[in-house]
């Protein structure tokens, strides 16, 4: 079992590894390759009426002239070791994990995505214990009262669900519930729950739903099917036959046997969802780590790219971990092959 | 309706979430104004709107975007320099009145205009006495030096104006406070006393008043001075200083104990409190505005264009709405460098066969659009002259006749094809393109419309001139706005060939034209702003004469007055609502 989890680690860290070169590769390397100059690319890093003069500065004091590779050690040592930034009136220590400065605004990344991650966490979090019961609930009962209107409404509706993309669904429930019926919080009111516990969920319970509605549709779909196929096995008419009570025999044998793949999505969904939700965030107006990726795409800002990128791919790749290691545990199957 | 109607109504809604828009527009059908003056459209365009000297209140502002920097010495938006006087107080500022008297400056932390000698290369300003910072200490005229000269450092503030390192005679190879420490700026900048500051230019400039209105002037103590964390904590001058600022998600400004009105005849500080979210979705930032929930917008842009339809045909909504125009002219530049278009005939062509009304209509309309240019100057700016060169007739569409006889005498009769380039993230833009490429079809230009990311826009492609020339862009989708409403911030970074490199980066794609950079450098030495204006309406009328501008509209944009607010009105400075006014019912 150590050799297995070993294993399982070294793979995560190469993955990490191999993610944050390619990723450099794309925003340092292949503007060079399709010409530009240091000079063209330190342009989108000063203000529009910038000088030649200011555009080399600028070009020089973020590192453009040294080769790729020293760019990229210059970075990836800054994650370990720590950092310099002239900040103009001094220099100061950028601790590890330094993930560098912001190009557009000259800020440490680090300290604003640590800032921007319990954001996303009790959004991912709590959307999806929502999903996860809701979802699961509304399949096993669909399953088990198969053609009824019940079935029918609830398939509908989880097929409008997955349907229906979050920036349409999220909108319109905040026109219904925050602006016309003044039940929910209004987009942007995010409180922290050190700061205020009953406001941070009063901010966050109609982007939960809103988000759970999104994928709870999924699983519900899912937990139908995989019920529709373990309440068919052979093993549940023995228990049915053995005389169990019938919740006994949905509960610790359906429902069992139908759970597992269910587990190992929701493992990845959770941690896709941990990298940044992004259009949920955006349409909420969530300071989360989704909205901080799309706010360093929209203005090339590529050490909050690279930040954002190696926070998600870490979530994803430990949501894979700890997945493979459930697995493992599940099944010894998985050990030994 | 019941409370359990209501919820019904709810429930039916959240399943079928089809109606979300028309509920969206609902929610203001509820409300009814109660403003005590008239609400109607443009009530705060010239006039003030519900005026009132009330105190108090917190006001709730939302940004769509990040601040570009709450530092005064480096932030470049227009909405960020008419929020900034909040805080700080610069050496002049616009007036704060509606109509066009807000494109006079007037004193602030100064006393008084500047006064220039040796025919405009020197000018010297007074500083009022008894202006203190947050911490109680006195601003003296060593601090606005300070703040003048760390602004020039590009190193530590690349976003920032470069007006000031262009135009001060400062040391050679001088790099900023910070890294020429000790160096000798007298030569630039003295303070003889407290309250005297003098700035000395390399050459005469008339209009240096102007850079004494940019937040660059508002001081900065040295001793708290932190480079580029000072945007962490700016010390604050006026009515309003930071209580936090969680930087890219929100900040609050509280009073600043310190301010004195009997210092600043200027600010009305009206509410008591101003709370500022970063990056809010835009969509949702209209709702809120328009549902009462937020009082400004303070980007001052306007609606979004899926918000137009919950506006215009409303009339309740309309009322609290004004139509500004801005000092933003929307353009296509026609580039001689790429043939045929090096023949003026070729140019005058698309002079005439561009449909006008197409292009108003890319740009979002009369309202959220702006309306038809046929100059450079947009009418807020002085010197703005109305005059039509390429005449197409009453219907704005083209005129076809004169287009196909230009091409004749370009010896082009059947067209010809180039390039069209936009900013591929920019909607308006694409429609646009695709608008000239069907009006140019008429007479037989064919335009291939090429998208590019807009951070790369003029650094890469279409203001790098070797890359222009090599793939034929013959036109180039452009737009400028006039750091302040003066000929010499529309036009100088638009239509003086010097500001054109090689290497790409300018905003100036096709004009290169000898005799307008002559007639720039005249009207920049010219301290006289009577004898200014007129050069440059020729200097516009230059440049449209050699057809290497194509105007599109005069910049407008649709606000809408934030539910309980007072002293509403549109500062032409800004072309949006003057946010040292405003007040909370």
């Amino acid at each position: 079992m150590i050799t297995y989890i070993l294993r399982r680690v070294l793979a995560a860290v190469l993955l990490l590894f191999i993610v944050s070169v390619v990723t450099f590769s794309i925003f340092f390397i292949v503007p060079r390759l399709a010409g530009a100059t240091p000079e063209t690319l330190a342009t989108r890093y000063v203000g529009r009426a910038a000088t030649a003069e200011t555009v080399k500065i600028r070009a020089e004091s973020l590192g453009l002239y040294d080769p790729v590779v020293v760019q990229y050690g210059n970075w990836a040592k800054g994650i370990f070791a720590g950092a310099e930034y002239d900040y103009g009136s001094g220099v100061e220590q950028c601790p590890p994990p330094c993930f560098g400065y912001s190009f557009v605004t000259n800020q440490p990344v680090w300290p604003e995505l640590k800032d921007r991650i319990p954001v996303t966490v009790s959004l991912a979090i709590g959307a999806s214990l929502i999903w996860l019961v809701g979802g699961v609930a509304t399949g096993v009962l669909s399953a088990l009262r198969r053609g009824s209107v019940f079935d029918r409404a609830t398939m509908g509706i989880a097929l409008a669900g997955v349907s229906l993309p979050i920036f349409f669904t999220g909108l319109a429930s905040l026109a219904i519930f925050s602006y016309w019926l003044g039940w929910t919080a209004p987009g942007g009111s995010y409180t922290d729950f050190t700061a205020n516990p009953a406001k941070w969920a009063y901010a966050l319970i109609l982007p939960w739903i809103t988000l759970a509605f999104l994928y709870a549709a999924g699983y519900a779909r899912l937990t139908r099917a995989g019920m529709l196929d373990t309440m068919g096995e052979d093993y549940v008419r023995t228990a049915r036959a053995k005389g169990l009570a019938e919740r006994t025999v949905i509960v610790k044998h359906g429902l069992r046997g139908a759970l597992t793949p269910i587990i190992t999505i929701f493992g990845l969904d959770v941690g896709l969802l941990l990298g940044g939700a992004v259009l949920t965030e955006k349409t909420f107006s969530l300071p989360g780590v989704g909205k901080y990726a799309i706010d360093a795409i929209v203005n090339n800002d590529l050490p909050k790219v690279m930040g954002v990128t190696m926070l998600a791919a870490f979530f994803i790749v430990f949501a894979n971990l700890v997945v493979d290691l459930l697995y493992a545990v599940v099944d010894p199957r998985v050990r030994l092959s | 309706m019941t409370r359990r109607t209501r919820a019904w109504a709810a429930g039916v809604l959240a399943l079928t979430l089809g109606l979300s828009t028309a509920c969206g527009g609902e929610a203001n059908n509820d409300d009814n104004n109660t403003d005590p003056a008239k609400a109607e459209f443009n009530a705060a365009l010239t006039k003030v709107f519900n005026a009132s000297d009330k105190t108090g209140g917190t006001m709730k502002i939302a940004n769509a975007g990040d601040w570009d920097s709450l530092d005064p010495g480096e932030t470049y938006y227009g909405y960020a320099w008419n929020f900034a006087r909040l805080y700080g107080r610069s050496l002049l500022t616009w007036k704060t009145e509606p109509g066009e008297a807000g494109n006079e400056l007037v004193p602030d932390l100064a006393e008084g205009l500047g006064e220039p000698s040796e025919g405009g290369k020197t000018w010297t300003y007074k500083i009022r006495k008894g202006v203190l910072y947050e911490d109680g200490t006195e601003v003296k005229a060593a601090d606005v030096k300070h703040a003048v000269l760390r602004s020039t450092d590009k190193a530590t503030f690349p976003n920032g104006p470069a007006y000031f390192e262009g135009y001060l005679n400062l040391p050679a190879g001088y790099k900023g406070p910070y890294k020429s420490k000790g160096v000798n700026t007298d030569s630039a900048i003295e303070t003889p006393d407290d309250y005297t500051i003098v700035f000395h230019l390399k050459a005469p400039f008339g209009g240096f008043d102007y850079f004494a209105h940019m937040p660059q002037t508002m001081p900065v103590p040295a001793a708290k001075d932190t480079g580029a964390k000072y945007r962490q904590h700016v010390i604050s001058t006026g009515p309003y200083m930071f209580e936090k600022n969680e930087q890219g998600k929100s900040f609050t400004l509280v009073r600043n104990p310190k301010w004195s009105k009997d210092t600043d005849p200027l600010r009305k500080a009206l509410p008591d409190r101003y709370e500022v979210s970063l990056k809010v979705n835009a969509e949702d930032l209209d709702n809120r505005l328009l549902s009462g929930d937020l009082h400004l917008d303070v980007v001052g842009g306007g609606v979004q264009a899926a918000s137009l339809s919950k506006v215009l045909p409303k009339p309740d909504v309309k009322a609290q709405a004004d139509n500004p125009g801005s000092a933003r002219l929307w353009y296509t530049s026609i580039t001689p460098q790429v043939a045929p278009l090096d023949n003026i005939e070729c140019r005058k062509a698309i002079m005439y066969a561009a449909d006008r009304v197409g292009y108003q209509t890319a740009f979002g309309g009369e309202f959220a659009g702006g309306d038809i240019a046929t100059t450079l100057l947009p009418p807020v700016i002085p010197g703005h002259e109305k005059f039509d060169l390429y005449p197409v007739g009453g219907d704005n569409k083209g005129d076809v006749a004169k287009a196909k006889e230009a091409l004749t005498k370009c010896g082009q009769p059947n067209g010809f094809a180039t390039g069209i380039a936009y900013r591929a993230e920019r909607p308006k833009e694409k429609a646009l393109a695709e608008s000239l490429q069907q009006s140019l079809s008429r007479v037989g230009i064919k335009l291939t419309p090429k998208p590019f990311p807009q951070g790369d826009y003029f650094s890469q492609y279409a203001g790098n001139p070797p890359y222009v020339r090599t793939n034929k862009i013959g036109l180039a989708v452009n737009g400028w706005q006039a750091d302040w409403n003066d000929g010499f911030g529309f036009l100088s970074q638009i239509v003086d060939s010097r500001v054109i490199r090689e290497t790409g980066g300018s905003s100036n794609v096709s004009v290169r034209i000898p005799e307008v950079d002559q007639l720039l450098d005249k009207a920049i030495a010219e301290t006289d702003a009577a004898k200014r204006e007129p050069i440059w309406t020729e200097i516009d009328k230059r440049v449209m004469e050699e057809a290497v501008i194509l105007p599109g509209v005069y910049a407008k944009s649709l606000l809408v007055r934030g539910k309980g607010l007072t002293n509403v009105f549109v500062n032409q400075a800004y072309g949006q609502y003057d946010y040292l006014s405003l007040g909370l019912q």
